[in-house]
């Protein structure tokens, strides 16, 4: 600033300085402010926006495929068109490599149950076929190579290849194969010279001499034992497939592979709006299996009536509220507040004793001879539970923002409109109701976006008939533990919301929500 | 027991009372009436009851007892929107979410009336107030001061015969609310309407009124014209309330030929004129206002009663010179002189002496 | 834990073990030290190798006479990384005062609502419902899993719980049943034997067992894989002293779940505050135990995902 003053008149006819020193001093000012809400931002990036862009992302995933079976997706994608679907045997000897290191790792079950989803048996497969690979004896490759060259043998041989950049290019399957056992070596503990050469490393380097014939490789091991594997002895991987399981040539099995290689899916969305993805194309999944769609559409629909049971209620105790005397209105406070401080298991168990068929309403019923021993009604464990156990636990979530509108609205608006003639229903409707939309608006939007993600009190009460989607995905989390599948159904649900949100502000406009003054 | 007057009384407040806790009296025994045409303001402190008064007329509160009546109808009973009368809010209560014109056209919506009309009277009522071409405005579009005047052309829009105001001007600045109490007494007017006003701001009552009801304590203190009501106080708390006034303290020692002498607490004895003392020895305030007080001895008769006074402060005002003075042992004492030719400008620090017309000078209540 | 010393922190989540020790693996970070689980969850955390393999004989006492661990437990170690604690079986309980003067015998009394009107509740879920339906319609036991296996056997058991659909309250926790038997809002309804057992024995509700068609299924510990040499050893210490011989007998003095130990049997003695005998309240008693099922593992671990679907859009219908 004091440059600005100090150079004169002439710069402050020029007005540059001025319009720079300003932006410098907003520009610490934002920077002040910034520093202000850093630790709310680190906050809400780590524990919302992070789990959301983990969701998002988690639910188009399917890198353990292709991370699992390396080699035998890299083969799988060079197929044609009208390449078989179940594959030759070269594909089941990478899978022969791939599998043995699953194995060894542990990853072939997890793997199994990812493509369950999608092929059922497969889970079964690969655990059964895991114990099996391990025991086959694939002993020759090593012989033969060992035949060729004692070299081989030497793991220095193998550690020298290592080094080489060419050599990974030119032998890729045949490194990976060793570094996997090169890791579990030292993972162990063990110094590598000491042990001894898994076969499994053979097969793969078998695999890679005789797929492609110019290796461009100047090292003569290579050269000399690209030239002499021609002559080998092999093992018919397929059929000893065949006989881990016959599913190995079932097709749906290499369908199902094959749809589901690449290291992104459209497949958990697909499930989700009960279509799935197979070899051929989408298709829409067999009725017996659908049924997100009628959830979401429940959700929503019993969302929407939920919110609109809560702006019924609530709706007159917070105007009540608004227009009593202080030490009653906290009086009523407490009492929208009262559910609040009582867990939500107590509070949704507490509907149960109410509305079960020998609980307190029916007995009540039964005793005023309202309805008889037979005819108790059925007021729990559907939709009508699910409503009003909800109502009753989001209606502070109504009452409090629709309190702090309506609380600002002056009474004399509504003496304002008396004194102009209106009666005490006109003055309501034409002005107080008007102005306290805002709250009604923020209100709904706060219980319809609780309550379709509400998970507890539909699993409780709700039946078959009253449960929501997100019982569905708490299902996928933690027993089926597809959770690419929960997290497409999580993404979906959040863009509903931000749909809704958005046709909301269209409708409405956001500017008319309102959680207080 | 009706007379002519009574009958002739257009707004009537009869033995009216107003509790609201059942213990204490908000309203004591209030027994006013006005004829038609007639602006009347309601002036007192906050808590003194005119705001409850006013409520009870609009019918937003009810009268715990007496009755309240309107052109000769009891109106106890009648509900606020079956009265007909007009009302100004302290702040303005204009609907926010309706633009001007539909503020205005509510209540000729309410009484059914036809699009052309509402459309007249609407625009009629916008150029009355100056404010012609804002009625697509939407309220918080408007400065203070053109919601004031909305204000005011919606509590005239649909005809009524009376009006009631609630301390309209309060949120406005000093300029704009002097400008607007011109403009409401020339509608006022001009409609030939009847008003009653409620403000705390005095300078207000007195500029716009016809008449004006003190207002203290539950009851009417005084109800006057202005002139009156600021010339003869009947009470003390008028006497303080309108205008600014010294006081000094005192016990009558004599009352003869319509004056009553007192002798101040310092011994010193002063003409007065009774206003509310009866008898010798009782106690009185005596009240003088600052610009009735002289100390030219010149212009005050003979035998006129004078009192020492040192000059403890002089402010130049412009117009008016202000002089605080030690007087019977009251610090506050104030004198107002004119700043006219040849006027004395008094020092700090200097003796004089002071007097007053006896008419000037009212003993009141203690 | 005074004899051991260690300190257990009970974490009531065990029943989303696999959720939440493969969120701890993905994380970096396993909090738990030992972990209860069923056997379906313990061979799903080994499989994945969220779970450690046990050397059952090196690290579990011997029976007390001398009998290794691997062979007192027998074939109950469904996993390499099990170690089988209980018997449980899942089965019916029915309210003696509802039912009327026929008392149900067989599982097939859930089916039978014109004998038994009202109410009865089931798991919300297909395991062993389906397996019920399907008895219950006709199927012999040894082919359950062959005709589940085709889509036409799974249409044939939903269509067996169709008929009773309207009478079923679902339930979600193992709680749920009795609460609803006690309540009288039910005639019969599954849950563990073991909840039953605190209805009958310890509250003394109207209710009886049913036994008939009961699954067994099993109870114990994993250690989750990858713990550090020094918590490895406590836990192994712990594993040593709570899976003894005398120490499976003695829960049994609370519940009525059997010891996973042959050798335990001998030694399960009377309820520690009824004193009544527990041994015939035990599902693995010969009079409960003349119609049973065992938790067929590899069938449902590859049929739940396909079957689940079809029972939830069958539900949701």
């Amino acid at each position: 600033m004091s440059e600005t003053i100090g150079s004169g008149p002439v710069l402050a006819a020029d007005g540059t300085p001025l319009k720079r020193s300003l932006q410098r001093s907003l520009r610490l000012q934002k920077l002040r402010a910034l520093l202000l809400i850093a630790p709310l931002l680190a906050f809400i990036l780590i524990t919302f926006i992070a789990p959301i862009a983990d969701m998002l992302f988690r639910s188009v995933e399917n890198e353990i495929v292709s991370e699992t079976l390396p080699q035998t997706v890299k083969l799988l994608d060079a197929d044609g068109p009208s390449a078989p679907i179940v594959p030759g045997n070269e594909t089941f000897s990478a899978l022969y490599v791939d599998l043995y290191v699953a194995v060894k790792n542990k990853e072939h079950t997890r793997l199994g149950s990812r493509l369950n989803y999608e092929q059922t048996g497969v889970s079964s497969l690969f655990r059964k076929s895991g114990r099996r690979v391990r025991r086959l004896d694939v002993e020759i490759y090593k012989n033969q190579f060992l035949d060729v060259d004692p070299a081989w043998g030497e793991v220095t041989t193998w550690l020298t290849l290592m080094e080489d950049a060419k050599v990974h290019k030119a032998l890729p399957q045949t490194m990976w194969a060793f570094s996997a056992w090169l890791d579990d070596v030292i993972e162990d503990g063990d110094k590598p010279e000491e042990e001894k050469l898994e076969d499994y490393i053979f097969v793969a380097l078998y695999n890679d001499l005789s797929a492609v014939s110019d290796k461009a490789v100047s090292r003569d091991l290579i050269n000399k034992t690209a030239s002499a594997v021609g002559g080998f002895e092999t093992v018919d991987f397929k059929s000893a497939f065949a006989k881990f399981d016959k599913d190995w040539h079932n097709e749906d099995v290499w369908k199902t592979l094959r749809v589901y290689s690449p290291p992104y899916t459209e497949g958990y969305f697909l499930n989700a709006v009960d279509l799935q993805k197979e070899f051929e194309g989408y298709s829409v999944r067999p009725e017996n299996e659908r049924i997100y769609g009628t959830l979401f559409m429940r959700t929503l629909f019993m969302s929407l009536i939920i919110t609109g049971c809560a702006i019924l209620l609530g709706y007159p105790i917070a105007w009540l509220m608004s227009n009593r005397p202080m030490r009653e209105a906290n009086l009523l406070m407490i009492m929208v507040l009262l559910p609040f401080w009582t867990s939500l298991l107590v509070r949704t168990s507490a509907w149960k004793v109410m509305l079960q068929q020998q609980g307190v309403i029916n007995d009540t019923l039964v005793w005023l001879n309202i309805i008889d021993e037979a005819g108790r009604l059925v007021l729990i464990n559907n939709q009508f539970g699910t409503i009003v156990a909800m109502t009753h636990i989001l209606l502070p979530f109504m009452v409090l923002p629709l309190y702090s509108v309506m609380r600002t609205i002056p009474v004399s608006y509504t003496r304002a409109a008396k004194s102009l003639g209106a009666t005490n229903w006109t003055a309501f409707w034409r002005v107080y109701f008007p102005l306290s939309v805002p709250g009604i608006g923020a209100g709904s939007i706060l219980v319809f976006i609780l309550s379709i993600g509400y998970y507890i009190t539909p699993e409780i009460v709700g039946g078959t008939s009253g449960t929501f989607i997100s019982n569905r995905i708490a299902y996928h989390i933690s027993s089926s533990l597809n959770w690419g599948l929960a997290a497409a159904l999580g993404s979906i649900l959040l863009l509903v919301v931000l749909l809704l949100y958005w046709v909301y502000d269209r409708i409405v406009g956001i500017d008319n929500v309102k959680l207080g003054g | 027991m009706a007379n002519t007057a009574e009958e002739r009384a257009f707004v009537e407040f009869e033995r009216v009372q107003k509790s609201y806790d059942g213990e204490t009296l908000v309203v004591k025994d209030l027994n006013l009436s006005m004829p038609k045409g007639e602006f009347l303001t309601m002036l007192g402190p906050s808590g003194s009851g005119k705001t409850t008064c006013l409520m009870m007329l609009a019918g937003f509160e009810t009268a715990t007892h007496g009755d309240i009546r309107l052109d000769g109808k009891e109106i106890n009973n009648i509900p606020p929107h079956k009265r007909g009368i007009g009302m100004v809010f302290q702040n303005y209560a204009l609907f926010p979410h309706m633009t001007v014109n539909e503020n205005l056209a509510f209540p000729l919506e309410i009484r059914k009336l036809g699009k052309a009309d509402r459309e007249a009277k609407v625009r009629r009522a916008l150029e009355m107030v100056q404010m012609g071409e804002f009625g697509a405005r939407r309220i918080a579009q408007l400065s203070g001061g053109q919601q004031q005047r909305i204000a005011l052309a919606r509590a005239l829009v649909f005809d009524p015969s009376l009006v009631l105001m609630d301390e309209p001007l309060g949120a406005l600045d000093k300029q704009l609310r002097e400008h607007m109490q011109f403009e409401i007494k020339r509608i006022a007017d001009d409609l030939d309407i009847t008003v009653v006003y409620v403000t705390h701001d005095q300078t207000e009552a007195l500029t716009m009124s016809d008449r004006v009801a003190v207002f203290d304590d539950g009851r009417i203190q005084q109800l006057a014209p202005p002139d009156q009501l600021y010339e003869e106080p009947e009470n003390s708390f008028v006497a303080q309330f309108i205008g600014e006034n010294n006081t000094l303290e005192g016990v009558v020692q004599e009352i003869r030929d319509g004056l009553a002498l007192v002798r101040l607490d310092n011994g010193e004895v002063i003409d007065t004129t009774p206003v509310n003392v009866s008898e010798v020895g009782e106690r009185t305030k005596v009240s003088i206002r600052p610009e009735r007080v002289e100390f030219d001895k010149e212009r005050l008769g003979s035998e006129a009663h004078t009192l020492k006074a040192e000059v403890l402060e002089f402010i130049y005002m412009g117009d008016i010179f202000r002089t605080r003075l030690r007087v019977a042992g009251n610090e506050d004492f104030i004198v107002k002189t004119r700043n006219a030719v040849n006027q004395t400008r008094l020092e700090p620090g200097q003796q004089i002496e002071i007097g007053w017309l006896p008419e000037d000078c009212r003993a009141l209540d203690a | 834990m005074e004899k051991t010393g260690i300190k257990v922190i009970n974490d009531e989540s065990s029943a989303e073990a696999v959720a939440k020790l493969r969120a701890m693996d993905e994380a970096g970070n396993v909090t738990w030290d030992l972990v209860d689980v069923v056997a379906a969850d313990a061979i799903r955390l080994c499989d994945e190798g969220l779970a450690m393999e046990i050397d059952h004989d090196e690290v579990l006492a011997k029976a007390p006479d001398g009998t290794p661990a691997s062979k007192d437990f027998g074939d109950l170690i469904v996993s390499q990384c099990f170690i089988p604690q209980i018997v449980y079986s899942t089965t019916f309980g029915y309210r003696t005062d509802l039912v009327g003067d026929k008392k149900p015998t067989s599982v097939c009394a859930v089916f039978d609502t014109k004998t038994w009107p009202g109410k009865r509740s089931l798991e919300k879920r297909p395991i062993n419902n389906m397996e019920w339906a399907l008895i219950c319609d006709g199927v012999a036991k040894d082919e359950v899993y062959d005709v589940l296996a085709t889509p036409e056997g799974q249409e044939r058991a939903l269509k067996k719980l169709d008929t009773i659909k309207d009478d079923v309250i679902w339930w979600s926790a193992g709680a749920d049943t009795p609460q609803l038997l006690a309540d009288g809002e039910i005639v019969m309804g599954s849950t563990y034997n073991g909840r039953l057992f605190s209805v009958i024995e310890e509250q003394k509700q109207p209710v009886a067992m049913l036994w008939d068609a009961q699954v067994f299924d099993l109870d114990g510990w994993i250690v989750p894989a990858g713990l550090s040499p020094e918590r490895k050893a406590r836990v192994m210490d712990y594993l040593k002293f709570a899976t003894d011989t005398q120490r499976l007998a003695d829960q049994a003095k609370y519940i009525s779940y059997g010891p996973a130990r042959k050798s335990s049997a001998p030694l399960v003695g009377k309820h520690a505050d009824l004193g009544i005998d527990m041994a015939p309240h035990m599902p693995t008693d010969p009079n409960n135990a003349k119609n049973t099922f065992l938790y067929n593992y590899e069938f449902w671990a590859d049929y739940r995902d396909d079957i689940d679907a079809k029972f939830q859009a069958w539900l949701a219908k």
